[in-house]
């Protein structure tokens, strides 16, 4: 079965809810969380964490438009991306 | 842990904060099998055939954008040139075919279409040569078409009289584009040593040796670049080259593997990744600020060509060392209009169209998006068209030439496009006459290879 891992990304103002409210939406699409780190950038507070899929039907538009509503109801902004577009980039 | 927080942060802030992006995805589609001596059917088969062909592109393209975090500003598709594909039709003149290119862009969504070209570097064929005179009319009536003429090479020298008919073109297409700032020259652009696979408009066409269809990508990242160069503390000329190395390095990684996952996905073959640094309209996505950057007050003092030098060339080194499908023009591109650095240095007096011509020795193109006074004679537009044209030959490079004689403008005035292609002030070109030197015409020869001093 194919695995996909995805680095989700939260930015803003570090707030109660946040992991919570992340987490939800990644256990109702079956997203494992593989890494979890917060840290900052530019004193932004930011959280990065890696998810894994396995199941076959996860729509990954679907999947980003619920963490685009859970951002906006957080007040962060919070970005979903696969992660070989870290590893290609920074990796030879 | 695999990836470090670090390379997971600049990523993301290449993105968010610097404008980093993936500036192009082109589709390039042969029309060579579409002939056919009634020009309604060739427009039919061209037309099904791109339509066939790229009607995926652009669902494809969002999607892989989705999937990276990327984005994909533009798709677009570049063809065989027209003047080659439409040879063989019995009519007067080519209008119909940019009509059914621009109706096939519309149906497919994609903002640009290249291709209506023709190659005629050492003469031209009566196909050739209804396509040139078509443009004008071409460009006015459509949205979508870009047009490009290749008019010399290093080996075949420079064709004059295409030169001198080019100049006619470029003052029709403005004057009947006249009510939109004559945008139609914005569509245009003359070249020398063009090459057959760049993706960035308006140059993009499919050329001949390139395969039935393939997808290349324009990755662009001036913001990038900028911020990088203006992070270092101090740093020697040495040590921004270095910098501007690695940076166009992972611009380009990520280039390819977007272009190779839309190829896949569409299965079609992967072309190249141009990478080059195609600044925007935006504040910071500029090539001016890079060079500023370096330690210029304005882009254009003394000092500017050498500062473009360093970057051209660092900008390739990185692209090269990251891709073994670089391709296109990869470089810098300064286009006037553009960027608004340039835009300012140019109000600001400081770059001047002469300092521009300097510039294009050493970047990846040419004289770009510059709009002159509407009463500029066509034989001074093609002596500038020449003076270009006689760089790219000379240094065995691609320059080109994409101007705007703005009808009813004069120099202070200044042109308004709106979106990627900006608004440009109106530059002041020689009053002097280059008449009788364009109106010989025939063909200067091709340059010795050797004695090369």
């Amino acid at each position: 079965m194919k695995t996909d891992r995805f680095v989700i990304t939260v930015i803003g103002v570090d707030t109660v809810g946040i992991v919570a409210g992340v987490t939800r939406v990644m256990s109702d699409f079956s997203v494992n969380i593989i890494d979890i780190r917060q840290t900052l950038m530019e004193d932004i507070f930011t959280m990065l964490m890696i998810g894994e899929v396995k199941n076959e039907n996860f729509i990954l538009k679907d999947f980003q438009e619920k963490m685009t509503e859970v951002g906006q109801d957080l007040k962060v902004e919070i970005r979903v991306q696969h992660e070989d577009v870290f590893r290609y980039m920074h990796r030879i | 842990m695999y990836l470090t927080s670090e390379e997971i942060l600049e990523t993301i802030e290449m993105v968010r904060m610097e404008n980093l992006d993936i500036r192009t995805v082109t589709m390039g589609i042969s029309l060579r099998d579409c002939s056919h001596p009634d020009i309604d059917i060739f427009n039919q088969n061209i037309y099904e055939k791109i339509v066939g062909k790229a009607e995926n592109l652009v669902s494809t393209a969002e999607a892989v954008e989705d999937l990276y975090g990327i984005p994909i500003i533009n798709k677009r598709i570049s063809v065989t040139p027209v003047a080659i594909a439409a040879e063989a039709c019995q009519s007067p003149d080519f209008v119909s075919v940019a009509q059914t290119l621009d109706k096939a862009a519309k149906e497919v969504g994609v903002n640009f279409i290249g291709g209506f070209s023709a190659l005629v570097q050492k003469g031209m064929t009566n196909g050739d040569r209804r396509l040139i005179e078509s443009i004008p009319e071409a460009l006015a009536k459509t949205e979508r078409v870009c047009s490009s003429i290749n008019l010399a090479s290093s080996k075949a020298g420079i064709n004059m009289d295409a030169v001198a008919l080019m100049g006619d073109v470029i003052k029709k297409a403005a004057k009947l584009t006249a009510d939109a700032d004559s945008i139609g020259c914005a569509k245009l652009v003359v070249f020398a040593n063009a090459p057959d696979d760049n993706p960035f408009m308006a140059g993009a066409f499919h050329g001949v040796g390139e395969a039935e269809c393939v997808i290349n990508a324009g990755v662009s990242g001036p913001g990038v670049v900028n911020s990088a160069v203006r992070r270092l503390k101090n740093p020697s000329l040495g040590e921004i080259s270095e910098e501007i190395k690695k940076t166009a390095f992972k611009i380009t990684r990520m280039g390819e593997m977007a272009a190779r996952e839309v190829s896949q996905r569409l299965g079609v073959e992967f072309g190249v990744v141009d990478i080059s640094l195609a600044p925007t309209p935006a504040v910071g996505d500029s090539v001016a600020e890079i060079l500023e950057a370096m330690g210029l007050e304005r882009c254009g003092t003394h000092g500017t060509t050498a500062a473009l030098a360093l970057l051209n060339d660092a900008v390739k080194k990185g692209g090269a060392m990251a891709s073994s499908s670089v391709g296109g023009l990869s470089g810098a591109f300064i286009p006037v209009s553009e960027d608004a650095g340039m835009i300012r240095a140019v109000n600001d007096g400081a770059l001047s169209l002469e300092k521009l011509e300097a510039m294009t020795c050493v970047c990846s193109v040419g004289l770009d998006m510059i709009a002159v006074p509407g009463d500029t004679s066509a034989s001074t537009i093609s002596a500038i068209i020449a003076d270009e044209m006689a760089i790219g030959v000379i240094n065995k490079k691609t320059t080109a030439v994409r101007i705007i004689p703005a009808a009813g403008k004069k120099v202070g005035d200044s042109v308004e496009f709106g979106g990627l292609l900006g608004a440009a002030p109106v530059m002041n070109v020689s009053a002097f006459s280059s008449e009788e030197f364009i109106k010989r015409g025939g063909r200067i020869p091709a340059p010795i290879q050797s004695l090369t001093n």
